[in-house]
């Protein structure tokens, strides 16, 4: 697999094909397995995603604390605000819908984390449903995702016990904003720009869930991690560059994630989860938690 | 080598992929130490597993593992109820394994008893889904579930290792790894032999047959 997302874009604008393309062949290459056996098992994470976004959308979710849950539902037919009708409430309500299914123990794909796999089907669902994209057209995506996440994965992490949840919801952010940029008729090169404007959006960001738990605010944090890929989407496309590389922004997240203190690490000793607040709720919830586990 | 698939995955049953895809796949490992799903559980859970364990489901993810139910089975979020219904009596404990620094935040001992077979396995959940077990009835060992894996206890013989995997080669499975470890020298040894594709019963009845092998057990891969 490609180490560099400037190698991935070169060898797909030198062969005039797409990232997903470069992808997959690599990928094919790496594992000894066929393009088209690869875009069978992204076929079916994105039948699991699907089925997720529509379980949440429901909103008869509640997480194990009870702290999230039903969220989903209120941007799907709460009251218009500014983006009522436009597929951005959608994405949002999309990505808060998976996260509540992966709250409540629901099924959901790890992509590229638990605690970020709202962002990538809200993106991707959503654009491609309000544009009329086929599910290949979504596979590709996929495939152009993965490719972003191991290159992430092999220059920074995508772990917030690691690296926050920059590492976390921002690489998903930037996974979604490379991936959509391409399914909407992006090139390669725009495809970069998308990735490195959503990433650097989301440098410095903390994993500070309360007590320690995948809930609060790791919903919210995949609503709005996909706000800022849309935004880098929006502005890519409109042919805005970011002069830092993404393989440059990718670098320097990791970076800023081996240097974060721990408390800011998945460790809940930080962040919103020691606000007065978050420690109390994190307090009363775990109890609830208990009385109700046999 | 990051492929692409590890990361646009794996489906799972939220929410953690370290405190529920990883506890289910140790669920897993150790019902196959004693073949099959067992009649009482012991689950005494460490560190993080043990203060945010219960909500993030671990408690459920491995009771549903020692069931068999894989990381992407949704009844994994019902497995307690199941799991009386099923005759698997199970108790949760909170301990200390070891020392903070030493032992992994997220380890579990599991002891089960199943007919007349018991077991006592430990390990850890290392993030990402990815396992470890370092321990098996006393012994230390690597299993990461990443390849099927055949366990076994045998005297310490001379050619030992030759024998099986000449059975092994004769069954037709290829072995990736092969380690042995053993709490004394001419004390019982235990091998962990990964290999590549799930050997069949055969392979593991022929083992059995050796009568300086006091068990053997087969493991299913549980990753990658």
């Amino acid at each position: 697999m490609y180490k560099a997302l400037a190698d991935a874009i070169r060898d797909a604008e030198s062969q005039g094909t797409t990232l997903a393309r470069v992808a997959l062949e690599a990928e094919s290459r790496d594992q000894g397995r066929t393009v088209d056996d690869i875009r069978s098992v992204l076929h079916r994470a994105l039948v699991v995603m699907r089925g997720a976004v529509a379980q949440g959308l429901t909103g008869d979710l509640r997480s194990a604390s009870g702290l999230v849950g039903g969220d989903a539902a209120k941007m799907r037919h709460g009251a218009a605000g500014p983006l009522s009708g436009t597929p951005f409430r959608e994405v949002l309500a999309r990505a808060l819908a998976v996260q509540e299914v992966n709250a409540a123990m629901g099924v959901i794909v790890a992509a590229p984390t638990a605690g970020g796999a709202g962002v990538l089907p809200a993106v991707l669902t959503g654009l491609a449903d309000a544009r009329g994209l086929s599910d290949d057209a979504i596979v590709d995506a996929l495939a152009t995702a993965g490719l972003i996440g191991a290159i992430v994965a092999e220059r920074a992490s995508l772990s917030g016990a690691e690296g926050g949840c920059q590492a976390e919801t921002g690489a998903a952010a930037g996974m979604a904003a490379g991936a959509a940029t391409e399914m909407l008729g992006g090139t390669p090169s725009q495809a970069g720009h998308a990735v490195a404007l959503a990433q650097q959006g989301t440098l410095g960001l903390v994993c500070d869930p309360l007590g320690g738990l995948v809930e609060l605010p790791c919903v919210f944090r995949n609503a709005t991690g996909s706000a800022i890929a849309l935004a880098a989407v929006e502005m890519a496309l409109a042919g805005i560059t970011f002069a830092i590389p993404a393989d440059e922004v990718i670098d320097v997240m990791g970076e800023i994630g081996r240097s974060m203190d721990v408390r800011y690490r998945e460790t809940a000793g930080g962040g919103l989860a020691a606000t007065p607040t978050g420690r109390r709720l994190a307090r009363e919830r775990l109890v609830q938690i208990k009385r109700s586990s046999p | 080598m990051v492929s692409l698939l590890d990361i646009i995955g794996p489906v799972m049953v939220g929410p953690s992929s370290s405190h529920t895809a990883g506890a289910c796949r140790l669920g897993l490992l150790a019902r196959g130490l004693v073949g099959g799903t067992p009649e009482r559980a012991l689950i005494e859970l460490h560190g993080s597993f043990a203060r945010t364990g219960e909500g993030h489901g671990t408690d459920k993810a491995i009771a549903g593992g020692l069931m068999g139910f894989r990381p992407d089975d949704d009844r994994i979020r019902d497995a307690l109820d199941i799991a009386e219904r099923e005759g698997l009596v199970y108790t949760f404990e909170k301990t200390k394994l070891g020392e903070e620094g030493e032992t992994h935040p997220n380890t579990v001992r599991i002891t089960l008893e199943h007919g007349s077979r018991k077991a006592v396995m430990m390990g850890a959940s290392l993030g990402a889904g990815r396992v470890l077990v370092n321990e098996v009835d006393g012994y230390p060992v690597e299993v990461s579930g990443a390849y099927h894996t055949i366990v076994l206890v045998a005297e310490d013989i001379k050619g030992s290792i030759a024998r099986i995997s000449g059975i092994l080669a004769d069954d037709g499975v290829n072995i990736a790894n092969l380690r042995l470890t053993r709490k004394q020298r001419g004390g019982d040894a235990f091998m962990v032999i990964e290999v590549d594709d799930r050997p069949e019963e055969q392979a593991l009845d022929d083992i059995l047959a050796l009568d300086w092998v006091q068990w053997a057990y087969r493991l299913d891969k549980v990753a990658g």
